[in-house]
């Protein structure tokens, strides 16, 4: 359980109850226990290959488990569960490689889901659309291409793709690391903002002095295990395990 | 004995070529439909639909149309359902453009990057939906020049029908050979027009790869 946040009385948003996941013969989550609250901002962090990943696409069921339990909001996933959907509707999620559908403008991205699963009509529809793009500073951009738009801008509409389907928690899977540098900003102040909002999120980021600014809660991940959590200042400036020290010497050294 | 002119000749294979073109068409888009039903299945998340369209697809693969046909045409009645050429030929071809056409389009789908599978499932979108509203609309455009190429082998695959004593243009050319003792006439006008059906189509396959590869 979190050090953080110990208040019994709050039923966490998302709990995750030791959960197992192998890759054939490899094990990469090794039975983790995690719970985050309803307007947490939580970042996960690791070497690449600690599990932190497939932990987030667990969320979803975009990975799925061998062992445990996901609970998020209510809705309860275990390994043998086949329909996601009501779970899903729950979970926002955003990619690293922004994954808009090509053959859609921005605004039809955003509208997409809205009319085939939440079933909203055609003007409910176009105004959420209108006003998740707003949001990401994008309401021009209602009819273009993601051809036509650059890679901040394309991720910014990821973003108000998922956002427009009001979903209790975001996931964001190393949301800026196909960005151009220059174009790390507007996506990190999008989600920023949306802290900011209350916005329930879980980042795998490799961001570290956002996830330092930003974050409630930072999770250290080594070896498919949570080796350290805690609040951003303590675990960067006293990690208590040997991983953490080192890995945050790591990030720091570049 | 009867003379015939040339014009008697070719009229009477345009006459049958009619046939060849009706039998192409109908194959060309039944075997469409059942194979993108096929396709369906052949990438759906249900194991047994997946095997069965798999078993389906490596069958009519792996064997010579002919036998396809000979099934059709002759098993068929064995089981008390009679058949006329026409649809035995109709039947055979059908379901071989369908094992085709499924196999071609499954590499358009496969085609498709994972990430979109994974976007528009994390936006709870069920397999239909996805198929339909992301994976297919994406898929199509890289399918179409792959498929009106196949059309090609759809054409000239209608010949085997004259086996089975369907008249199209092969057949025809059969009948008129004994007439007429002119195989190599005959046979090269029979050549000829299959070559003016099929190489438009041809053609407009590479210029709608052209097309899309441009447009990309």
């Amino acid at each position: 359980m979190s050090p953080v946040n110990t208040s019994a009385t709050v039923r966490p948003l998302v709990k995750l109850s030791a959960i197992r996941k192998s890759f054939g013969p490899v094990e990469v989550l090794k039975g983790v226990d995690m719970a985050v609250e309803e307007g947490q901002v939580v970042a996960m962090i690791g070497r690449s290959g600690s599990g932190k990943s497939t932990l987030l696409r667990s969320i979803n069921g975009l990975e799925r488990i061998d062992g445990g339990v996901i609970e998020v909001d209510g809705e309860c996933v275990d390994p043998g569960q086949i329909d996601l959907r009501a779970l899903r509707q729950k979970v926002g999620m955003v990619f690293q490689q922004f994954n808009l559908f090509p053959h859609l403008t921005a605004g039809e991205n955003v509208m997409l889901a809205l009319k085939v699963v939440k079933k909203q009509d055609k003007a409910a529809t176009r105004a959420a659309a209108e006003s998740a793009l707003a949001k990401v500073g994008l309401g021009h951009k209602f009819d273009a291409y993601p051809s036509q738009l650059s890679g901040g801008q394309q991720q910014r509409v990821a973003i108000a793709r998922s956002l427009a389907m009001a979903p209790k928690v975001l996931l964001c899977d190393e949301i800026t690391s196909a960005l151009d540098p220059e174009l790390v900003a507007e996506v990190l102040g999008v989600v920023r903002k949306l802290a900011e909002e209350g916005m329930t999120l879980i980042l795998v980021t490799h961001e570290m002095r956002f996830a330092r600014e930003v974050c409630d809660r930072l999770v250290f991940m080594h070896g498919g295990r949570i080796a350290e959590q805690g609040p951003p200042a303590k675990l960067f400036d006293r990690p208590s395990t040997p991983e953490l020290a080192q890995f945050i010497g790591m990030v720091e050294a570049r | 004995m009867l003379n015939f002119t040339l014009w008697d000749i070719l009229s009477n294979l345009l006459l049958a070529a009619r046939w060849t073109v009706l039998l192409s068409l109908i194959a060309f888009v039944s075997g469409g439909v059942a194979g993108l039903l096929l396709l369906v299945a052949r990438v759906s998340p249900v194991p047994p639909l997946r095997i069965a369209a798999k078993l389906f697809i490596e069958v009519f693969q792996g064997t010579p149309l002919l036998m396809q046909l000979f099934i059709v045409f002759f098993a068929l009645p064995l089981i008390g359902i009679e058949t006329s050429a026409w649809t035995s030929a109709a039947v055979a071809l059908t379901l071989f453009t369908a094992a085709y056409l499924a196999e071609i389009w499954r590499g358009c789908v496969e085609a498709v990057p994972k990430g979109q599978w994974e976007a528009s499932a994390s936006l709870a979108m069920t397999f239909p939906e996805q198929m339909r509203h992301v994976i297919l609309p994406q898929a199509l455009r890289i399918a179409v020049p792959p498929t009106v190429g196949f059309s090609v082998q759809v054409v000239k695959g209608t010949a085997v029908t004259s086996i089975i004593g369907f008249v199209e243009v092969t057949k025809a050319g059969t009948m008129i050979t004994n007439a007429t003792f002119q195989p190599f006439l005959v046979y090269g006008l029979v050549g000829l027009i299959y070559f003016a059906l099929c190489y438009p189509l041809s053609l407009s396959a590479k210029a709608l790869e052209r097309k899309l590869n441009v447009a990309r």
